[in-house]
């Protein structure tokens, strides 16, 4: 028999690229989904396995088809990636699992198999740029991830959602190609693509200058992925005119497993000692969020379209992420990471509310949303929570990353970042609010609302699982912060910041 | 309707050697230049160039769309059975039994009619090369019938 804990880091990301054609296969839409249900539950099984072990036995190496790295293609599981993986199998499962009534109201019945197949391939690219230690496959998974996002994209009600997700198509492609671009320029330059073995050979003391074209595409190119704010063109169309259950799967995971791509560029490949020393990555990424965060917020405050304004809010809380990654301290680099998850949480849960009251009003539309909280008081009351997370308040998930991030601003000597982020909180308390209102204090109930009930209860338990965790996570840290600092501090150098004494991060709220 | 005899024979004669080909490019790359990606592409421009003479009505009779739908999941299910297979079979010269990893081509060694089959490496890539023979072939039939099925939308 194979032994099974062995194989684990291939069986994360083979198991869902095996069932992907199986399901083409087999066709049919009950049978496909609860292969692909089973199939989700399994690699989330499987990457807290592989969680548990990195904690116990340090960073897991496997080799694919026993070639040597760096010949051969090497899987590495360390904690950040082990973290990553196990959220993003995490929502990708509960989604799945809250999903069906939605995707049987929005995606056309012949194509459902398609759709589950192309929602496991879109799976199995995450955890493969996750989980890969080597510099093209990373690409090739980036590939896999968004060729199957622009085919879920697509399948939205709506005429305009093929016209979006050949918007992201090319922008995505330009994106990739630019990644790509830098990937030659690095393996030309040292003639191997395993990522340590990169940057064991990179001289970044006195490098050629290809160095920083190597480094500034592959920066530009995951910009353009992690829908930084001026390349971010392509997500609140995607987000918005995408069927539900893909926006709340991709919003939650897609984008952070870019940061996460970005943070292993920048920590893993070049050293911090290059990107924030020599290059000003540091200042341009502190610009770009703190103008991000707030173009993005204000525009989400005008949204008509509740897709839309979480969308905004998403380019707007990738600022926070990157703002983390951008002081560069072990405590902002902490905030950043524990930020990908708690905001993972929060969007997903804040998607699935939308997906429940696209079902049952048939619109994502503000106007058609008037008093709904009469009629579907649960979902209501799941906005309210994941709003007051979105804001981060005490007591929830969201608070947790932003004070994580505001202390290690001022530690950073960065009162004006800190200043900001303050600012910025208020602004989604005014984007919160606009749809608590709505939904609460309307006069008038909207002509769909009159006819709506409650979302079916199918949907509304795994949709509170993922609200009471944002709940939870706020309350009980030492999981995601303790893993995001082990993380942290794994990819800064022993004597980065020696000025910043106190590391509890831990006990902060 | 003018029938364009010559074009017509010529296709009929032409078709059997692109598929000929496409099959030698396929099995020939594990020896040369060659493979599966290439092979796909040629084999498909035989069903291409059909569906253009004739007319795609009979192309579908001859590559029912379903089909070559099932076979774009066919392909990849080979590649990676092939290295799931690998992962079921002990991995050779081991003084302890050890299974291969995942795509772990030595572990496919067998000895059945050894000389005719391909065994060990060339055995993996012949399968992988299969796979990936498969669906590009059926890819890129896919993707010709999409753009040539297109109705006007009024």
């Amino acid at each position: 028999m194979i032994d099974v804990f062995s194989q684990l880091p291939i069986l994360l990301v083979a198991i869902p690229l095996f069932a992907a054609p199986i399901c083409v296969l087999l066709g049919g839409r009950w049978l496909t989904y609860l292969l692909s249900l089973t199939v989700c539950g399994t690699t989330f099984a499987i990457a807290v396995g592989l969680l548990q072990q990195v904690g116990k036995f340090g960073t897991i190496h496997y080799e694919i088809g026993n070639w040597k790295p760096p010949y051969g293609i090497e899987y590495v599981v360390d904690p950040l990636s082990g973290f990553v993986m196990m959220f993003v199998s995490a929502l990708a499962a509960v989604v799945l699992l809250y999903g069906k009534p939605s995707i049987d109201a929005e995606i056309p019945r012949s194509k459902h198999y398609l759709f589950y197949a192309c929602y496991l391939l879109c799976m199995t690219g995450l955890l493969g740029m996750c989980i890969t230690g080597d510099l093209f496959n990373v690409f090739v998974f980036l590939e896999i991830n968004s060729l199957a996002s622009y085919a879920l994209i697509s399948l939205g009600r709506t005429r305009r959602a093929p016209l979006a997700a050949l918007q992201y198509l090319i922008l995505g492609t330009i994106g990739a190609t630019f990644f790509l671009i830098g990937i030659g320029l690095l393996y030309q330059m040292t003639g191997t693509l395993n990522m340590s073995d990169i940057a064991g050979r990179l001289d970044t003391e006195t490098g050629p200058r290809t160095l920083l074209v190597a480094f500034g595409f592959m920066t530009v190119g995951l910009f353009v992925k992690m829908a930084v704010f001026p390349l971010h063109s392509w997500l609140p169309n995607s987000y918005c005119y995408a069927p539900s259950v893909v926006t709340a799967f991709v919003a939650a995971t897609a984008t952070k497993v870019s940061v996460y791509a970005f943070i292993r560029l920048v920590f893993g490949i070049f050293k911090p000692d290059f990107a924030f020393e020599q290059m000003p990555l540091g200042a341009l990424l502190i610009g770009l969020s703190i103008v991000g965060i707030f173009v993005a917020s204000i525009a989400a405050i005008f949204q008509d379209d509740v897709k839309r304004l979480l969308a905004y809010s998403s380019v707007a809380q990738i600022g926070y992420m990157l703002l983390g990654i951008g002081m560069a301290t072990t405590q902002t680099l902490t905030a950043g990471i524990v930020h990908m998850f708690n905001h993972a949480l929060i969007k997903g849960g804040l998607f699935m509310v939308v997906g429940c009251f696209v079902l049952r009003l048939g619109s994502s539309r503000l106007s058609d949303w008037r008093g709904a909280a009469k009629t579907m008081p649960w979902t209501s009351l799941a906005w309210a929570i994941g709003g007051l997370g979105l804001i981060g308040v005490p007591m929830t998930a969201g608070f947790v990353s932003k004070w994580l991030l505001l202390t290690g601003a001022f530690q950073a000597e960065q009162p004006l970042v800190a200043g900001v982020m303050l600012m910025s909180s208020l602004l989604a308390v005014v984007y919160v609010w606009r749809v608590v209102e709505t939904l609460y204090f309307s006069e008038q109930l909207s002509p769909a609302v009159e006819k709506s009930k409650e979302a079916p209860v199918w949907m509304l338990v795994p949709m509170y699982l993922v609200i009471l965790a944002v709940v939870v996570f706020g309350v009980w840290t030492p999981f995601s912060v303790g893993l995001a600092a082990e993380a942290a501090e794994s990819l800064l150098p022993t004597d980065w910041d020696s000025a910043v004494t106190n590391m509890d991060a831990g006990g902060a709220p | 309707m003018i029938s364009f005899p010559i074009i017509r024979i010529v296709t009929k004669l032409l078709i059997p050697y692109i598929l000929l080909f496409g099959l030698y490019v396929q099995f020939h790359g594990d020896f040369g230049p060659g493979g599966g990606f290439q092979a796909g592409v040629i084999i498909a421009s035989a069903i291409v160039l059909y569906s253009m003479v004739f007319g795609l009505p009979a192309a579908h009779k001859v590559a029912p769309p379903w089909v070559i739908e099932k076979l774009v999941a066919a392909g990849l299910l080979l590649y990676a059975g092939t290295g799931f297979a690998s992962m079921f079979l002990p991995r050779p010269n081991q003084d302890v039994a050890v299974n291969g990893n995942f795509l772990e081509y030595a572990a496919l060694r067998h000895n059945f009619l050894p000389g005719i089959l391909p065994t060990d490496q060339h055995l993996g890539i012949f399968l992988v090369e299969l796979g990936v023979g498969i669906t590009v072939t059926a890819v890129m039939i896919i993707i010709f019938y999409a753009f040539a099925g297109r109705r006007r939308v009024a």
